[in-house]
């Protein structure tokens, strides 16, 4: 999806998605893949529409939501830092990265800062073992880090968007 | 027929039915095996992994629970590969339970603990990582502990398969998986109903009730078996019992209800041992205050009061109030006392206000009086037509019940004013406009004649009147019911095919019919569309009154009621009057009596002197308070028997202590009219006495000879006097109760009426036609008020709202307005408003809902404070005397 589309997309609002899924409980986990796609996350507000419209129980789409790693119930920031901590990456250093990272945005993994620029996350392994220790900004690896890096390198994200830096 | 199968297990040959899994055919068989997430009355999911077993030929060991049988398979439920399985499943689930069992509620009842000691597991061998969830405990009902939850989920699929409520899912994954609700919000939030059923289910210490909490420990109770004091579903309970205290309640296996319960019945308890219940007889001094009493001065001045009344101004100047919260062998006692000693026929009780419209409109169109069918056999029907009745709040447990033909694909259409939760649920929702019931379905029965849907075999063989109703109904045209019902013509002729076009149809209704002017018009009317389409006298089918209080069928055969008696005998017949005379000793009086309205204004121009009300609550209960308290107030005599001092017995002269269901021995029949035994589980609080006591006292000192030496000896006078009761003996009721009619000793009880014939012979296909509700809406008073009843209390409040925890979930009465007609009075959610009617004025708070027509308003009846019935239209229903509490006309104003 280019970012212009997006743009687009988000102009749709949740009632747009459930249009043609009403009544249709069998309908819920691409519907809610549609939903974090438009709004980056799944709203509790959201969700509540989602069940009244699918005709699915709340504590169910809560349970189902909750299950899959691949939705966030949280809002996300712009920008996604996904800091390796694979066996490679560990045994170099990946830690201090982590560290690094979480002291520039002051936000632990896990959390997205409050400005909604960056969410923290840490991953296993990136597939990049020869670069380790590595991190991952939106679609973009960066291998060799170095703890004294890691404020210029967000700097240069700041203000950008995983679209536009995301590699279709 | 379902295919039968042959299986070997441990060694020996059994024979089921195919569907079976392995652990039910093992049970059928006496052949126990552990289980932790199955359920009888749930689907299988195989989650515990408890219950596996070795089927030969099969790699590796199958949880049986969810392995259905096949020809031929040979199954090992304890082998020694078995239960080392079994130990690793229980030795993991304590990794992470805590080790708390000493001070745990659920000590020596816990599924888990048990099996632990059953497979010899003292400690885990995981050094297992603890959950570290807070407690959910969010209501005055029960609670959660996350940590003790083995994730079997047999809670959740309590609340969602039987209860359709799904408060509890599974969220999260992994390790941390929990069973909540969405975000952990309050279950009340999340749609709880706090039935319990999803409590009662757990097989650990995770969900727990929160009365007698700390209050006992398992082996300290006894547990008696006896019946709901509440509505007329009649669940069986246990009545968990500890030093002469109920500490707890649960649903108990078998009878209408096997285990399910709601929430007056499982937590609406605790008015047994109110600090408010009577203890000793009072009599008013001339200081018009109240001074305890000995029995013997209490029952001495009644008998002395009612015998120089009854010299002075003869039998008819006495009322008595009967009523449908006592047993049958006190409300037989009661109407006897009133025609045999004191010589009137003026007795009457509730039923006159809920269901005298059914008695009257069941017994002209097919002879009986009673819901036709049984509740279990709901299940058969593919068709539910729920008309007037608010089933989930008014029954919750037949509400429940509905569910399971709903899961397998049944229809279901509403009709009522107000969206219920039914309605919203529904295939066809008809929201007709109060007071308009006969217009709908005769126009339905036009449609189903017109359309050449009727079964003509049927109508041929069983009915008459099929002619004269085919012409009658000829201006019941879809068009015209649009224009008075206010529901589209579309709507009514798809609900009138579906319903017709039902293999089994069943109508289910309540007292959104009954209560009307129109209401034994509504009822026939009702009897008219199942005779039509001959969805009456098989399982899944039927007329079906639900009747509301837990004994108002068994009050109404016992016939406390002016004009007939017991076994709905004429008074007016000299030779059902003769058989009675014989047996009592007497003659009785030939003129049918006066019904609660009637004695009320009796009372009002001083020609009832003297009343004698047992367990009723006039004062709360009966429409246009404001002339209630007048005619009380007026009566030189006035006896009231109960068991608080209720807004009815601060008027009396003198009070009489009656014990409550928890403290006696009797039977109650219940809407399905199925007669079950009351058993006494704690001792009489204060010197309370038994109303059959009371009343057998009374009617010594007036000096007629009453010497039953229980209520079991009363029942054998019953049963020898009403024929539908022939065959009952305590004995032979049991566990399961019977269903009347029960003729002889040998009859195992009805479970369905009218299956070859009716009790009137043919059923009668009557005419009735449309009329207007006695008092409509003109410029003064533009809105129809309809009352009812909410599923946290019950009648006029004197139990539940002496309930902590049914007080705290609803403390206040409300009137709920749509949005659209708040608007236009300037009402907003929440605020104070005046409503007024012809006859009275109160305030109460607004609740603006979508729910409501937009054409009329709805308070329930419990709130004294707030008392509906200061505003409702006492005129009645010309045959069966009920007021029309459904239908009167008001004006709302918001207070400043
Ligand atoms: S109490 Fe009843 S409604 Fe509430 S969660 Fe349990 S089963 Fe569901
Ligand atoms: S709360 Fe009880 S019933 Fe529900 S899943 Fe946990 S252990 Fe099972
Ligand atoms: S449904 Fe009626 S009888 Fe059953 S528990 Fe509730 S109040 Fe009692
Ligand atoms: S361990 Fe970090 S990229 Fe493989
Ligand atoms: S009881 Fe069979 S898997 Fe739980």
């Amino acid at each position: 999806m280019s970012g212009h589309d997006n743009t687009e997309a988000k102009s749709r609002g949740i009632e747009d998605i459930l249009t043609g899924y009403q009544g249709r409980p069998g309908a819920l986990i691409p519907v809610l893949q549609e939903t974090q796609e438009v709004f980056g996350y799944l709203s509790r507000e959201n969700m509540e529409k989602i069940a009244g419209a699918l005709h699915i129980p709340f504590s169910k789409v809560y349970g189902v939501a909750t299950f899959y790693a691949q939705f966030h119930l949280k809002p996300r920031g712009r920008n996604i830092i996904r800091v390796c901590l694979g066996t490679a990456c560990h045994v170099r250093g990946g830690e201090k990265i982590l560290d690094a990272v979480s002291k520039e945005l002051n936000i632990k993994p896990g959390e997205t800062t409050k400005d909604l620029q960056f969410t923290l996350e840490r991953v296993a392994c990136l597939g990049a073992c020869g670069l380790a220790p590595t991190l991952m900004v939106n679609n973009e690896t960066h291998g060799r880090m170095k703890p004294e890096n890691v404020p210029a390198l967000i700097q240069n994200y700041r203000g950008r968007d995983r679209e536009e830096t995301a590699v279709h | 027929m379902s295919q039968t199968i042959t299986i070997t297990i441990n060694g020996q040959k059994i024979t089921t039915h195919q569907g079976a899994s392995v652990l039910e055919a093992a049970e059928e068989n006496g052949i126990n095996i552990p289980r932790l997430c199955y359920h009888p009355m749930l689907e299988s999911t195989g989650a515990c992994r408890l219950c596996v077993v070795e089927v030969e030929k099969a790699r590796t060991l199958q949880p049986s629970c969810t392995t259905p049988v096949t020809e031929g398979m040979v199954v090992h439920t304890e082998s020694p590969r078995v239960m080392d399985a079994r130990k690793t499943v229980i030795d993991l689930l304590l990794a992470n339970h805590p080790e708390d069992c000493l001070t745990c509620e659920k000590n020596g009842d816990c599924e888990l603990q048990n099996y632990a000691y059953q497979y010899g597991i003292k400690h885990t061998s995981y050094k297992g990582e603890r959950k570290d969830y807070p407690i959910l405990d969010d209501n005055p009902f029960y609670q959660m502990d996350p940590e003790k939850c083995i994730l079997c989920g047999r809670c959740v699929r309590m609340c969602d398969e039987v209860v359709n409520h799904h408060v509890w899912d599974y969220a999260h994954r992994g390790f941390v998986t929990k069973v909540t609700t969405a975000y952990d919000m309050p279950v009340e939030e999340g749609n709880c109903i706090f039935c319990g059923n999803c409590v009662q289910v757990c097989p650990t210490g995770a969900l727990l009730p929160k009365y007698g909490m700390g209050k006992a420990r398992s082996w300290e109770i006894t547990k008696i078996r006896t019946v709901c004091p509440y509505c007329g579903v009649g669940c069986n309970i246990y009545l968990h019992v500890k030093n002469n205290e109920v500490i707890k309640v649960s649903g108990a296996e078998g009878g209408p209800n096997d285990t399910l319960l709601c929430v007056k019945g499982r937590f609406g308890f605790d008015f047994i041992n109110h600090k408010d219940r009577l203890k000793t007889p009072l009599i008013k001094g001339e200081d018009g205050q109240f001074h305890t009493a000995s029995w013997d001065e209490a029952l001495d001045l009644v008998a002395r009061r009612f015998a120089e009344i009854k010299e002075k101004h003869g039998p008819n100047a006495f009322g008595g109030l009967s009523s449908a919260r006592c047993t049958n062998e006190e409300n037989y006692l009661m109407q006897k006392l009133m025609r045999a000693v004191l010589g009137t026929n003026n007795v009457d009780h509730c039923a006159r206000l809920c269901h005298a419209s059914s008695v009257v409109g069941l017994n002209i169109s097919l002879g009986s009086a009673a819901m036709t069918n049984s509740i279990a056999d709901l299940v058969e029907a593919d068709v539910i037509f729920i008309i007037g009745s608010n089933t989930t709040e008014a029954h919750p447990v037949i509400g429940m019940w509905v569910n399971r033909p709903l899961r397998k694909g049944a229809r279901l259409i509403v009709a009522d004013p107000r969206k219920t939760e039914f309605a919203e649920r529904a295939h066809v929702y008809l929201q007709q406009l109060p007071g308009t019931d006969v217009a709908l379905l005769n126009t339905m029965a036009h449609v189903i004649i017109k359309e050449g849907w009727y079964k003509k075999e049927f109508v041929e063989k069983r009915t008459e009147g099929f002619a004269e109703l085919a012409k009658f109904l000829e201006p019941y045209t879809p068009e015209y019911a649009e224009r008075v019902t206010g529901i589209a013509k579309d709507e009514i002729i798809e609900a009138a095919r579906i319903y017709a076009e039902a293999k089994n149809a069943t109508i289910l209704y309540a007292m959104g019919i009954t209560q009307h002017t129109t209401g034994v018009d509504n009822v026939q009317a009702i009897a008219n569309l199942a005779l039509l389409t001959g969805n009456i006298g098989r399982e899944g089918t039927g007329v079906n009154p639900l009747r509301g209080q837990n004994n108002v069928q068994g009050s109404s055969d016992m016939c406390a009621l002016p004009n007939l008696l017991p076994g709905y005998m004429p008074v007016t017949d000299p030779g059902m009057r003769g058989t009675f005379e014989k047996a009592w000793r007497v003659s009785l009086p030939a003129k049918p009596g006066l019904t609660v309205v009637e004695m009320i204004h009796a009372a009002e121009k001083g020609e009832i002197k003297a009343m004698y009300v047992v367990g009723e609550n006039p004062m709360v209960s009966d429409p246009d308070i404001q002339h209630v308290e007048e005619g009380l107030k007026n009566l030189e005599f006035l006896v009231v028997q109960d068991i608080f001092l209720s807004e009815t017995a601060r008027l009396a002269d003198v009070v009489l202590p009656a014990v409550s269901f928890a403290e006696k021995t009797g039977t109650f029949t219940n809407t399905e009219r199925r007669i079950q035994l009351l058993r006494r589980a704690v001792e009489p609080i204060g010197q309370a006495k038994a109303d059959w006591w009371i009343i057998q006292e009374l009617a010594r000192r007036m000096g007629y000879a009453m010497d039953y030496s229980s209520p079991e000896d009363i029942m054998t006078e019953i049963a020898s006097l009403v024929p539908i009761y022939g065959g009952v003996t305590y004995e032979r009721l049991g566990i399961q109760g019977l269903q009347w009619p029960i003729p002889d000793k040998t009859h195992p009880g009805t479970r369905i009426l009218h299956r070859d014939r009716f009790t009137r012979g043919l059923g009668l296909l009557a005419k009735v036609p449309f009329k207007e509700p006695d008092e409509g809406p003109d410029e003064e008073f533009p809105l129809i008020l309809t009352t009812g009843r909410i599923l946290y209390h019950y009648h006029t409040g004197t139990m539940t709202r002496r309930s902590k925890g049914l007080h705290a979930i609803r403390p206040e009465g409300y009137m709920e307005i749509h949005p659209d007609t708040a608007g236009r009075y300037g009402v907003k959610d929440g605020q104070w408003v005046k409503v007024t009617s012809k006859r009275g004025q109160i305030r109460i708070k607004a609740q603006v809902t979508a729910k409501m027509h937009p054409r009329a308003v709805f308070i329930p009846f419990h709130f004294v404070e707030a008392a509906a019935n200061m505003l409702t239209n006492p005129a009645l229903d010309p045959q069966a005397k009920i007021p029309e509490y459904k239908v009167a006309a008001v004006r709302v104003e918001p207070e400043p």
